[in-house]
């Protein structure tokens, strides 16, 4: 399709990558690449998945979107996901109103299956995140939806190109990851102004052509080759990527009207395809003196035919032409990229636990009814519900049995009337529903959760500080539980001294065993810091999963003389000691560090840098000032 | 409905694949997790899996797929019922393999009140959900690692108690509930509980091969399968049948073997040095080596055996060392190597 021989293109030859040209090809321009990605995500969008479209709301976009309609052929299913979709429109399931109405079940089907053949446009894509994804993924994997629930099992055909709109306008949002692997496709398209975009240069004719040619189009064992090498060298591990590039070559070559894939349309699905995805820039061009550039990955030692194979390939113009056309289209700030995802991927695993945020509307003490539309998640209150429908039974029942045009019954029957009238509906006993609830009596229950704080205290009671405060740090210790204690947070107590750390109190809120606890608290020994930190983190780490929201308060002077294998050395376990704290800093929990030597001490500040903590030398805190301090933490 | 990648067209991913076929010739196994990178084909392994196992028995007409072969005390309550001496009606069916979709709520895991013959016909009626359909089966859950803590607790509850005991909403039901419990996840996404790591027998880690040959080869296999399904899968159907055949007479073989002493004290030695927790870890281990020794046609178990699933059966039960670099898998390896030095 990028060959300049292409009769069908209106536009002038591409600067893309036209075959056998050495000079590294110029960098492309981004509507037109839109625009192939648009021909060639009609063409085969179950096969190549979809696009991820970034860009906000916009002429830009809406002209890609209308493009793209116009390639599709008109039968096409279109549909669009709505943020907040429910489970039962999205997979299908059981029509409530339908099924109250006949008395019977009635199933409807979901977007997947109305989609199937076409494309499904996933509005928002950035902020979707849990069920609507994993469905997604598995209908993208699978080509079908499998229906189970509400007592209907269904399996149907679901074979969809998703477009995904993402909206984000920041790194940290994005589409999730499992879904943007099962796409083809990133375009970004805000750096694309208005006055930039130009026509496509494909019809729904040629569409439909191409349609009937692709099962047809082969490709060659090199260009597969070169493919997975250049996936290799651009740093791509999923082979998801692979396939996407190598079933894009076969669209484009079909699109071009060719039954073999020419290697400039693997370089062109390399190109829209890979760039994007690239998490590492390809070995540079040697230098002159260095004889050996390193390889990008070792052969495999003990496979000595395939290891030949792949000297071979490397030297293949076709990979590195490849690679080439690839890197033209990497987007220069790659680096920066770079650190920003690992960033956001440091956090996305901190934070990884299951939603904290779905569980919100189904934990917690109850809170009350609503009423409203069941949605997934959601917990019918069904004694509230069948509350809600017992005032209006005998009006419904008398208006069924008018619907059924059976003999005149009074509308506002007495109960001897609604006795009466029972006995002429019997002959069908299953369908005479005992109660009859409509879809407004729902309701449905609401919960009211308190993230609640728990403060976690870990004093340093070796000998070092025992013999400077070890006193003073309780009496702080004490003033914070009594705080603690009027806002009914939790307090849990780890203490390190000797070889280890041990939990001395889990979570309580009783101030009474909290302060005994910190009494009997011996002193003496040496200084195991980093088993201190770890142990904090580590029940920090069970709070989160709780649902709670830890604080830890480092009590010590910073000066560890213990390793975590309890073996002394102030070295191994300083370096340790700055190891757990940046994984407190990691794990995105707040904390503050009290300094208890007689001088605010380099060693303590230092750690409560690399934990990201608040920093609080103990000598000039007076025990007012601490809790100041720790009520700001904690964000109360 | 579209045809599933043939298990045996699968190139690489060895340890994943075994794992797999262990839990199919034992599900006393306790379970499997997969944990790697996106686009390993954890997902297609485990469906392909699911084409491949043989059919089983059930007793016709019970909703909870009976074995017609078990002793009573397993059967559901309906069954016993009907059981009254003499032999069940049965029918053959394809084993169980479903799928726990993420965002599932507990209601339809575990089963509850029918909800539409409460509301239509005022009856309290139970509705089995996933556990009762995965009964002799598997219970396959993608990322396992996003799913709420108390719907995996209860999930390892049941898959370790083989029963299902549901009591809420005014029901009390209870019915059998043996399944394998396969858990697969992308641990870039977010890390499982220590305690629920334990629960899961095996544990598999899975890389995306690195060398140009084996990717060239899953690329260019997956393409001819998604070009012409058909064709691919009876290409690849006598090698399947013959994985098929690999796991009936594994099943077959596998009551007659022996676990001498010595293998016992081996194991034990190696849960010691490892210092894992528990007898979980070593009952797994000589669990797996028995079935791996099956699945090879061996009538004894040995070192060979216990050299080849420490890593799957141990590594996940290690004490978690945040600060050493080296990763669960090299300290078993390590342990394995001073013990049994090759």
């Amino acid at each position: 399709m990028m060959t300049p021989a292409s009769d069908r293109s209106p536009q002038p030859p591409r600067p893309g990558p036209v075959s056998g040209g050495p000079p590294p090809p110029a960098r492309p321009d981004p509507w037109e690449d839109a625009a192939l990605i648009a021909a060639l995500f009609a063409v085969d969008p179950a096969g190549l998945g979809g696009v991820c479209l970034r860009a906000l709301p916009g002429p830009v976009r809406d002209q890609w979107l209308a493009d793209t309609r116009e390639l599709l052929p008109p039968e096409t299913p279109r549909r669009k996901i709505p943020l907040h979709v429910s489970d039962g429109r999205l997979l299908g399931g059981l029509d409530l109103t339908a099924t109250l109405r006949a008395g019977r079940p009635v199933a409807e089907h979901g977007l997947f299956a109305e989609a199937h053949g076409g494309v499904l446009e996933l509005a928002m894509a950035e902020r979707v995140r849990g069920s609507p994804v994993s469905y997604l993924c598995s209908a993208l994997d699978t080509g079908e939806v499998v229906l189970e629930r509400d007592g209907i099992a269904l399996r149907s055909p679901a074979r969809v190109g998703v477009i995904a709109l993402d909206e984000g306008s920041n790194e940290d949002e994005q589409v999730a990851d499992a879904l943007l692997d099962r796409l083809a496709f990133l375009i970004d398209l805000s750096p694309i102004a208005v006055r930039e975009m130009g026509d496509v240069p494909y019809s729904v004719a040629d569409v439909t052509a191409a349609r009937g040619r692709l099962s047809a189009v082969s490709i060659s064992a090199d260009q597969v080759n070169a493919i997975c090498e250049t996936a290799l060298a651009l740093g791509i591990p999923s082979l998801r990527t692979s396939l996407h590039t190598m079933r894009a070559a076969r669209v484009a070559a079909a699109l071009d009207g060719d039954l073999v894939v020419t290697d400039a349309q693997v370089s062109l699905a390399a190109r829209l395809v890979m760039a994007p995805r690239a998490t590492m820039l390809p070995y540079a061009q040697p230098p002159e003196s260095e004889p050996e550039p390193p390889p990008p990955e070792p052969p495999p030692p003990d496979q000595e035919g395939e290891s030949e194979a792949n000297q071979e390939q490397r030297q293949d113009p076709l990979a590195d032409q490849v690679l080439d056309a690839t890197k033209a289209a990497i987007p220069t700030d790659l680096l920066d990229r770079l650190r920003l995802g690992q960033l956001r991927r440091a956090k996305v695993r901190s934070t990884g636990k299951s939603g904290q945020v779905q569980q919100a509307n189904m934990r917690g003490r109850p809170a009350g009814v609503r009423r409203g539309d069941l949605r997934p998640g959601d917990r019918l209150n069904l004694i509230e519900t069948l509350r809600a429908a017992a005032p209006w039974q005998r009006v419904r029942r008398a208006e069924r049995e008018r619907g059924q045009a059976q003999t005149q019954v009074p509308a506002t029957g007495t109960p001897g009337g609604a006795t009466r009238a029972r006995p002429r509906t019997l002959p069908v006993p299953n369908l005479a529903p005992r109660v009859e609830v409509r879809k407004d009596d729902f309701r449905i229950q609401r919960y009211k959760h308190r993230s609640e704080t728990t403060a976690i205290f870990i004093v340093d009671a070796s000998g070092s500080s025992a013999l400077h405060r070890l006193g003073e740090a309780k009496g702080a210790v004490e003033l914070l539980l009594a705080d603690c204690y009027v806002r009914r947070d939790r307090v849990a107590l780890v203490a390190f001294r000797g070889k280890t750390a041990e939990l001395l109190l889990p979570p309580t809120r009783s101030l009474v065993r909290t302060k005994r606890c910190l009494a009997d608290l011996p002193g003496g020994g040496g200084t195991p810091l980093a088993s201190g930190i770890e142990a904090g983190l580590a029940l920090a780490d069970a709070v989160k999963r709780r649902g709670g929201t830890p604080l830890l308060v480092l009590l010590t002077d910073g000066r560890g003389n213990v390793a975590r294998n309890g073996q002394g050395g102030r070295a191994q376990a300083g370096e340790e000691a700055l190891t757990c704290a940046r994984l407190v800093r990691a794990a995105g929990v707040a904390a503050m560090v009290v300094d208890t030597s007689p001088h605010p001490h380099p060693q303590a500040k230092a750690l409560a840098e690399a934990m990201d903590a608040t920093y609080m030398p103990l000598p000039h805190a007076d025990a007012g000032r601490l809790n100041a301090a720790v009520k700001a933490k904690a964000g109360l | 409905m579209p045809v599933p990648f043939p298990f045996s067209a699968i190139v690489g991913q060895e340890e994943m694949k075994l794992a797999l076929l262990i839990g199919a010739v034992d599900s006393r196994i306790g379970g499997v997790l997969v944990f790697g990178d996106r686009g390993t084909g954890k997902s297609t392994a485990i469906r392909a899996l699911a084409a491949l196992l043989p059919k089983m028995r059930v007793v016709a007409d019970c909703r909870y797929g009976c074995d017609p072969e078990a002793e009573v005390g397993v059967l559901c309550a309906e069954c016993r019922v009907r059981h009254n001496g003499t032999p069940f009606k049965t029918k053959q069916v394809p084993v169980p393999v479903v799928d726990l979709p993420l965002g599932a709520t507990e209601d339809r895991v575990i089963g509850a009140l029918d909800l539409e013959m409460a509301l239509t016909r005022g009856e309290k009626a139970f509705e089995p959900g996933l556990l009762a359909r995965a009964h002799r089966g598997f219970l396959y859950i993608d990322e396992v690692n996003l799913l709420e803590d108390h719907l995996v607790d209860a999930l390892l509850d049941v898959a370790a108690s083989g029963e299902n005991l549901v009591e809420r909403e005014g029901l009390s039901v209870r019915h059998p509930a043996r399944f394998v419990l396969i858990g697969s996840g992308n641990p870039e996404e977010g890390e499982l509980r220590p305690q629920l790591l334990d629960r899961f027998g095996l544990s598999v880690e899975v890389r995306t091969p690195q060398d140009l040959a084996t990717r060239v080869q899953v690329v260019r296999l997956r393409d001819e399968f998604e070009r012409n399904p058909e064709a691919f899968t009876e290409k690849w159907k006598r090698k399947d049948a013959k994985v098929r055949k690999r796991i009936t007479d594994a099943q077959a073989l596998l009551p007659a073997i022996e676990v001498p002493d010595h293998t016992l004290e081996q194991a034990s030695r190696l849960c010691m040095a490892l210092g894992t927790d528990g007898l979980r870890g070593e009952l797994t281990l000589v669990r797996a080596a028995r079935a791996l020794a099956a699945l090879d046609g061996d009538t004894s178990v040995g070192v060979p055996q216990l050299r080849k699933l420490a890593a799957p059966a141990l590594r996940h039960r290690l004490r978690r060392d945040p600060l050493d670099e080296s990763g669960s898998t090299a300290r078993v390896d390590r342990v394995v190597q001073d013990l049994f030095p090759a």
